[in-house]
C-alpha cells in the first residue's frame, strides 16, 4: 500500500470527527485556521496579479495621455465641462476631482495654460508632441517620428517626447534569454544524465548537491563576476567590439539557469524506472545506451519541462542583465548591447513619476512579464505531473 | 546466431563486441558538461575569495561609513549587514509560521484530489518561478501605495509615514518570494516522518491536532529549520525585489524603526560596481563587499544542503 494511499483512507476517516468537533470545538476552530491559513498563497498569487496589473490599468483603459502639447481649454469654458471632461483634462482621479473645490480646478487650469506658454514654440509645432505615446500603436509599432530618417522602434522614455516602443526591451529580453538557455541547456542536461544514470552512487551524492549549490549564488554577484571577470575574459576570447553585450549578459544568465534546468531534469530522469535501465542492460546495452535510448526518451517530457521552466528563470532574471548591459538597441545581434524588459524596470522606476505615463508602463511590463512566467510555469508543472503519473504507470 | 547479429543496427554495437567508443566518447561528454559547472562553481568562488581576503578586516565590518563609501580605507559595511539582517528577520517572523501551516495543511490534511488543493500547489508552484522584479513590483503597488496610504489616511498622518519604502515593506515582500521554499522544504521533512508513528499516536487516544504539534512537528523541526535557512540565504541575496520597497543608496545611521528604509549588502555591491568613479581603484573594496555577502549567503545554503540531503536519505530510505 502506497503512503498517499494510506494518507487518503485516515483522512477519511477523519470525517468521523463531526461526531468530535462539538466535543473538541478549539481543536475545530485550529482546522479551520489551519486551512484558512493555507489559502493565502492562493490569496497572494491572486493579490500580485491584481495590484501590478491595477498599477497599470488607466494604460489599458486608454486614460492615460502623455503628449507634451496637448489641447488648451481656456479657463473660461470651466463650466462648460462635464465632470468626466475634466477629470480626463487634469489627469485626476475620481476622489481627488471630489475632493476639490471650484477655485482649486480652475487654478490647476491656469497652470496647464501657463504651462503650454513656456514650451518653445518651435517644439509647440512639431507633430509628434501632440502624439499620445501610450497607445498601443505607439507601444507595439514603429513610427516615423520628426527627424529620423526612417519609421523606427524606439524605447527612450525621457526628453521631451518621450517614447515607449517596447519592442526592443523584448528583443533585448529574448536575446539575453535565448543566449543563456542555449549554453545552459546542453550542459545542465548533460551533466543530469551524467549524474541521474552513468555516475556512481557516491559521486553522485556531493556532486548533485554541489551543482544546487550554484543556485545560493546570488544573482548580484553573478552580476558583479560578469562585469569584472568574464566580460574581460569572453572579449579576449571572441574578439569582438562592445565589451559589455547581450552575449556577455546571456551566459552569465546562463549560470543562473543551469541549476534550475538540472534539478529538474535530474528530478525527471530519476524517476524513470530502474527496469527500464536494468532491462536495456541485461539485453546487451551499455550504460550510455540505455540512458540515450531508453531513459532519456521517456523523461524527454521532463527535459522539456526543465528547458521552459529555464526560460522562465531566465527571462525574469533582474540584476545581472542590469549589471551587465543596459543600452537600449533595436537589434538582433548578440554582440550588441541589449536592455531587458526587467532591467529597464528595475532601472527607470525609481526616476519615473508615481501615477505617470511611464510608470504605469512600467507596470504593464511588470504585468507581462508576470503573466509569460505564470503560463510558462503553469506548462512545466502539467508536463512534469503528467510525465511523473505516466511513469509510476497510474496512466 | 550470425543471423541475428547482421541484422542489429550499424550504430548499436555489443559491448560483448569489442571496446564500444560512441559509449565512452558520449558518457565522456556528459561528464565533461558536469565537470564544467562545478569548474564555473569553483572559479566564480575562488576568485572572490582569493581577491576578497585581502580586503577583509574586522574594521571593515564594523565601520559605518561616509557619505563618499568608495574608498577601501575609511569605508566600512557595517549599516549594510545590519540591513540586511534586519529585513531577513523580520521576513522569518512572518514566512515561518505562514509557511508551516501550509505545509502542515498540505500534507496532513488536504484530500488529494479536491480542486482547493490542487489550486494550492499550483499556486505555490507558480509563485517560485515569479521572477523577483514582479514580486518588487507588487510591495510598492500592494504594500506602499495601497497597504500604506491607506494606513496614513486611516490614522491621518500629516506626511508620509507608512506609504513609503520601508524594511517593513521589504521584508514582506521578500516573505511573499520564499513562502514556497519554506512551504517545500517543510512538506517534504513532514513526509519523510513515518506513518507508523502518526498512527501509533492516534491508536493511544491522541487526537489529530495533538499528533501533529507533539508528535509530528517536532519530527519535522530539521527540515522545517532547512526551509527557513534556504530562505533565509535566498532572501539575503536578492536586491530585485527591495529595489522600490525600502532600499536607500546611503544612510548616515541605522534602522531603528520598522518605517525606515536601511542599506543592503547586496544593493551596495550593485552600487559599488556599476557606480564607481575609478573601478579600478575600488576593486579591492568591490571584492571585499561581495565576499561579505557571499559569506552570509553561502555560509547558511551549505547548511541548509547538508540538512536537506540527510532528510531526503531519510525520505528514500522509508520508500
Amino acid at each position: 500500500m502506497s503512503p498517499r494511499h494510506t494518507t487518503g483512507k485516515r483522512s477519511h476517516g477523519w470525517m468521523g470527527l463531526h461526531r468530535g468537533h462539538r466535543a473538541r470545538p478549539l481543536e475545530w476552530l485550529a482546522e479551520k485556521f489551519i486551512f484558512a491559513v493555507s489559502l493565502s498563497a492562493i490569496l497572494v498569487v491572486l493579490l500580485i496579479f491584481l495590484f501590478v496589473a491595477r498599477e497599470a490599468a488607466p494604460l489599458l483603459y486608454g486614460r492615460m495621455n502623455s503628449a507634451a502639447v496637448q489641447e488648451v481649454i481656456p479657463v473660461s469654458e470651466f463650466d462648460k465641462l462635464s465632470p468626466a471632461q475634466l477629470q480626463q483634462y487634469l489627469g485626476l482621479t475620481p476622489s481627488e476631482l471630489a475632493a476639490m473645490d471650484r477655485a482649486t480646478l480652475q487654478s490647476l487650469m491656469e497652470v496647464k495654460v501657463e504651462a503650454l506658454a513656456e514650451i518653445p514654440a518651435a517644439f509647440r509645432e512639431d507633430p509628434d508632441a501632440r502624439i499620445n505615446t501610450t497607445q498601443w500603436r505607439y507601444l507595439l509599432r514603429s513610427h516615423q517620428w520628426t527627424d529620423y530618417a526612417k519609421p523606427e522602434f524606439i524605447w527612450q522614455p525621457v526628453g521631451q517626447i518621450k517614447k515607449y516602443n517596447i519592442i526592443p526591451l523584448l528583443i533585448g529580453s529574448l536575446k539575453t534569454t535565448l543566449v543563456g538557455l542555449l549554453f545552459a541547456v546542453p550542459l545542465a542536461v548533460g551533466a543530469a544524465i551524467y549524474v541521474s544514470q552513468l555516475a556512481r552512487p557516491r559521486v553522485r551524492e556531493v556532486v548533485k548537491p554541489t551543482i544546487e549549490m550554484l543556485s545560493g549564488i546570488p544573482s548580484v554577484v553573478v552580476g558583479f563576476f560578469a562585469l569584472l571577470v568574464m566580460a574581460t575574459v569572453l572579449q579576449r576570447v571572441f574578439g569582438y567590439q562592445t565589451r559589455l553585450n547581450a552575449f556577455v549578459a546571456g551566459i552569465a544568465l546562463g549560470f543562473a539557469v543551469i541549476p534550475v534546468v538540472f534539478s529538474i531534469a535530474e528530478d525527471a530522469l530519476t524517476s524513470v524506472p530502474q527496469a527500464y535501465t536494468q532491462a536495456a542492460l541485461a539485453l546487451g546495452s551499455s550504460k550510455w545506451q540505455a540512458a540515450w535510448q531508453i531513459v532519456l526518451p521517456a523523461a524527454l517530457p521532463g527535459v522539456f519541462a526543465a528547458t521552459v521552466l529555464g526560460f522562465g528563470r531566465a527571462i525574469g532574471e533582474t540584476m545581472i542583465v542590469l549589471m551587465v548591459c543596459s543600452a537600449s538597441v533595436m537589434s538582433w545581434n548578440i554582440f550588441d548591447s541589449a536592455r531587458s524588459i526587467t532591467t529597464t524596470i528595475a532601472a527607470e522606476m525609481a526616476e519615473a513619476v508615481s501615477g505617470g505615463p511611464h510608470y504605469r508602463i512600467l507596470f504593464l511590463l511588470g504585468a507581462m512579464l508576470f503573466a509569460v512566467t505564470f503560463v510558462l510555469n503553469l506548462i512545466g508543472d502539467v508536463v512534469m505531473h503528467r510525465l511523473k503519473l505516466q511513469l509510476e504507470g497510474k496512466r | 546466431m550470425n543471423e541475428v547479429r547482421s541484422q542489429q543496427p550499424a550504430g548499436r554495437s555489443f559491448r560483448a563486441e569489442g571496446f564500444d567508443y560512441r559509449s565512452f566518447f558520449f558518457s565522456g561528454l556528459t561528464g565533461l558538461a558536469t565537470l564544467l559547472i562545478l569548474a564555473i562553481l569553483g572559479v566564480i568562488l575562488l576568485n572572490i575569495v582569493i581577491n576578497g581576503l585581502p580586503g577583509l578586516s574586522w574594521r571593515f565590518v564594523s565601520t559605518i561609513p561616509k557619505k563618499d563609501f568608495f574608498d577601501l580605507e575609511t569605508t566600512g559595511v557595517l549599516p549594510m549587514i545590519v540591513g540586511t539582517t534586519i529585513r531577513v528577520l523580520v521576513m522569518t517572523i512572518f514566512v515561518i509560521p505562514v509557511g508551516v501551516i501550509t505545509a502542515i495543511y498540505l500534507t496532513e490534511y488536504a484530500p488529494n484530489t479536491s480542486l482547493v488543493t490542487r489550486l494550492l500547489r499550483a499556486a505555490v508552484n507558480n509563485l517560485a518561478g515569479v521572477p523577483s522584479i514582479v514580486f518588487g513590483l507588487f510591495g510598492l503597488g500592494f504594500f506602499i501605495n495601497f497597504i500604506g496610504k491607506n494606513l496614513d489616511a486611516l490614522l491621518h498622518n500629516p506626511g508620509p509615514v507608512w506609504g513609503q519604502p520601508a524594511v517593513l515593506w521589504a521584508s514582506l515582500t521578500l516573505a511573499v518570494m520564499t513562502l514556497p521554499v519554506v512551504i517545500v522544504a517543510t512538506e517534504e521533512s513532514l513526509k519523510a516522518i513515518p506513518t507508523g508513528l502518526r498512527e501509533a499516536s492516534l491508536a493511544l487516544g491522541a487526537t489529530k491536532l495533538e499528533t501533529i504539534v507533539k508528535i509530528v512537528l517536532p519530527q519535522a523541526l530539521p527540515g522545517i529549520l532547512t526551509g527557513g535557512i534556504l530562505a533565509v540565504s535566498r532572501a539575503a541575496g536578492e536586491v530585485a525585489p527591495i529595489l522600490f520597497t525600502g532600499v536607500a543608496y546611503y544612510m548616515a545611521s541605522l534602522p531603528n524603526k520598522l518605517t525606515d528604509q536601511f542599506m543592503d549588502l547586496g544593493y551596495h555591491v550593485f552600487v559599488l560596481s556599476t557606480q564607481s568613479p575609478n573601478i579600478e581603484q575600488t576593486r579591492p573594496l568591490l571584492y571585499a563587499t561581495v565576499l561579505v555577502l557571499l559569506g552570509l549567503t553561502f555560509a547558511l545554503n551549505l547548511v541548509a544542503i547538508i540538512i536537506r540531503a540527510r532528510v531526503r536519505k531519510k525520505l528514500r530510505a522509508l520508500n
